[in-house]
């Protein structure tokens, strides 16, 4: 295995992060923090407790998955993007370096960065509310799976994108609705029961409820549910990425 | 003012150096590239390769002379992983470029047409990370070696688009150069650039294949093929027409017309300038005259001197170059 190489890319696409310092992390800060202003301080002080909890605490795990899932995509979308659009893929494509390996530099930076970007979120929140994580362990191995799948998914986003418009027509119209119709802002039994039955077809429900199921021990469906959902998009999102590179997809004419 | 009479000794005219330079040319015996059979079909029906074979042996600088599309860049493209072939193989040094692609993309320099580089990376990273790429562990003596060479040390900290068109050129090779190939590919490596970085980077090519770097490129421009190349290969819709010794080659292809604009019309052209295969146009006004460029005599001397013993004589003359347009038709051509 071509471990320096992995590295190597690894490393250019993290320094791209520390490059755009302020876009990279100020934009999320900054983000959460009007978030917690307008939800937690001007509503939620008149909204009652859900779950046990307040409502500005309520809202923290689909904040987090909010900004984890919109940076995952964005991120890993970018990344594989912009050498094709450059034209410098071609250093990669005709560099003794594996498809697995490609796919594990890209997607392990762009889900890195997801992660950072998920953890100064929730430092961000724990200035504004009191937080508490019942299952540290569950919450970083959601924190962790679904941005190693949504940057799958940003990787094929990327690799079928041939324009930027395209490149921002998915976190656009397809990743922030389903986040906010996914139940970020509010529990599943607030919906009539058609809306309910109808939000179960929304896969972000499940990651968004397990996630907060990490942090309460309480979610809209249960913590199995939400975990075999992250791996179902893991599994669909290394077969189509297997098979972007084996048919050489939108890569290798 | 006087004038100095210049003795040119024939062993010392850059042609001839050229040729012997080529003598003593560093390529072995040992095939480091071989192509077999090899075609290309894009998806939409366009057959950019068809049925080439070629081997190129360790320290020999071959050009693939052709046309815009004539399919050289689908050529190393294949050879490099960026194309996926139709049929046949490609083997590098013995290691096949599908089955065994690690051990064969690691012998591999390539430095496309484009200047296709990241915008905002410093030339000194963007080097490094080329390295990078190939499983190499750092060697920054090596990379300021290699910088140095192309004259890019003194911007190694400037940005890439702070860079001109000519040292983009000149940063790809360093890219290429960084995980110290065996083969290099240089894809139209002078288009756009000036005569002097020309003449920079054939030394640049030269002193990689004095250190037994195998050189492959392409070029549309006949003059390059013809100062760089051992061997030409010529390529026209796909198919490699021939493969040539470059001295050979140019005798062959390398010939110029004078043309005459005669004062009065010639019925037909007279016994005594027969040597000299002239060709008459119709109207008898003009008198064509093809020489070869690289022959010990031109017969030019001669022949204005035949001509106004014949007493022939003209308003004007003009010599003109084979064009490499000609030369792909005269190739191409049944005749041929």
């Amino acid at each position: 295995m071509n471990l320096r190489a992995v590295q190597t890319i690894y490393l250019f696409e993290m320094s791209r992060t520390f490059r755009t310092l302020l876009q990279s992390i100020l934009a999320p800060v900054l983000t959460t923090s009007l978030y917690f202003v307008v939800f937690g301080a001007a509503i939620g002080a008149r909204i009652p407790e859900m779950g046990g909890v307040s409502y500005g605490a309520f809202i923290v795990p689909g904040l987090i998955m909010l900004m984890l899932l919109t940076q995952s995509v964005s991120n890993a979308s970018f990344g594989i993007y912009f050498p094709r659009f450059s034209g410098t893929i071609y250093e990669l494509l005709s560099a003794p370096v594996s498809s697995f390996e490609l796919v594990l530099a890209f997607v392990g930076a762009a889900a890195t960065k997801a992660i950072l970007i998920g953890l100064i979120t929730l430092a961000t929140a724990s200035a504004f509310v009191p937080l508490e994580i019942a299952h540290p362990v569950w919450m970083a191995a959601f924190l962790v799976l679904t941005a190693v799948s949504f940057s799958l998914l940003g990787f094929i986003l990327g690799i079928w994108a041939d324009s930027f418009e395209k490149l921002g027509f998915v976190p656009l119209l397809v990743i922030t609705p389903l986040t906010f119709l996914g139940g970020t802002f509010y529990s599943l039994d607030m919906l009539p029961p058609f809306w309910q039955t109808v939000s179960l077809v929304n896969p972000v429900v499940y990651l968004v409820s397990g996630f907060r199921w990490s942090f309460y021990g309480a979610g809209d469906v249960s913590v199995v549910a939400s975990l075999a959902v992250v791996a179902i998009f893991l599994v669909v999102g290394l077969t189509a990425v297997w098979w972007i590179f084996r048919s050489g997809y939108r890569l290798k004419p | 003012m006087t004038r100095t009479q210049l003795t040119v000794n024939p062993t010392t005219t850059p042609a001839a150096q050229r040729d012997a330079a080529r003598e003593t040319s560093p390529a072995d015996d040992r095939v480091m590239l071989s192509i077999e059979h090899l075609s290309k079909v894009y998806a939409d029906g366009f057959k950019a390769l068809d049925d080439v074979s070629l081997e190129v042996r360790r320290g020999e600088i071959f050009a693939l002379l052709g046309p815009n599309g004539a399919g050289k860049t689908t050529l190393i493209g294949i050879v490099c992983g960026l194309i996926t072939a139709s049929s046949g193989s490609v083997r590098v040094d013995g290691h096949d470029i599908v089955r065994n692609y690690r051990a064969a993309r690691s012998l591999i320099g390539l430095v496309p047409q484009e200047l296709t580089t990241d915008a905002f990376e410093k030339v000194i990273d963007t080097t490094a990370f080329s390295r990078g790429l190939f499983g190499l562990a750092p060697n920054p003596a090596h990379i300021e070696k290699v910088l140095r060479d192309l004259s890019l040390w003194d911007k190694r900290n400037s940005r890439v688009r702070e860079l001109s068109g000519g040292m983009k050129r000149r940063l790809l090779i360093a890219k290429a150069l960084a995980h110290e190939p065996e083969v290099l590919f240089l894809d139209e490596p002078t288009a756009g650039v000036d005569v002097e970085l020309r003449r920079d980077m054939w030394l640049q090519v030269r002193a990689l294949r004095e250190r037994g770097v195998t050189v492959i490129l392409t070029t549309h421009y006949i003059e390059e093929a013809e100062e760089m190349a051992d061997r030409i290969g010529v390529i026209n819709h796909g198919e490699l027409i021939l493969v040539q010794n470059t001295t050979e080659l140019m005798r062959r292809l390398g010939s110029k017309q004078l043309t005459l604009q005669l004062n009065e019309p010639l019925q037909q052209i007279p016994e005594m300038l027969a040597e000299y295969e002239l060709e008459l146009s119709e109207d008898g006004h003009t008198l064509i005259y093809t020489y070869d460029t690289h022959g010990e005599r031109t017969g030019i001397t001669a022949l204005l001197s035949d001509l106004s013993r014949a007493g022939v004589r003209f308003t004007d003359l003009r010599t003109r170059e084979t064009s490499l347009e000609e030369i792909f038709v005269s190739l191409v051509s049944p005749q041929s």
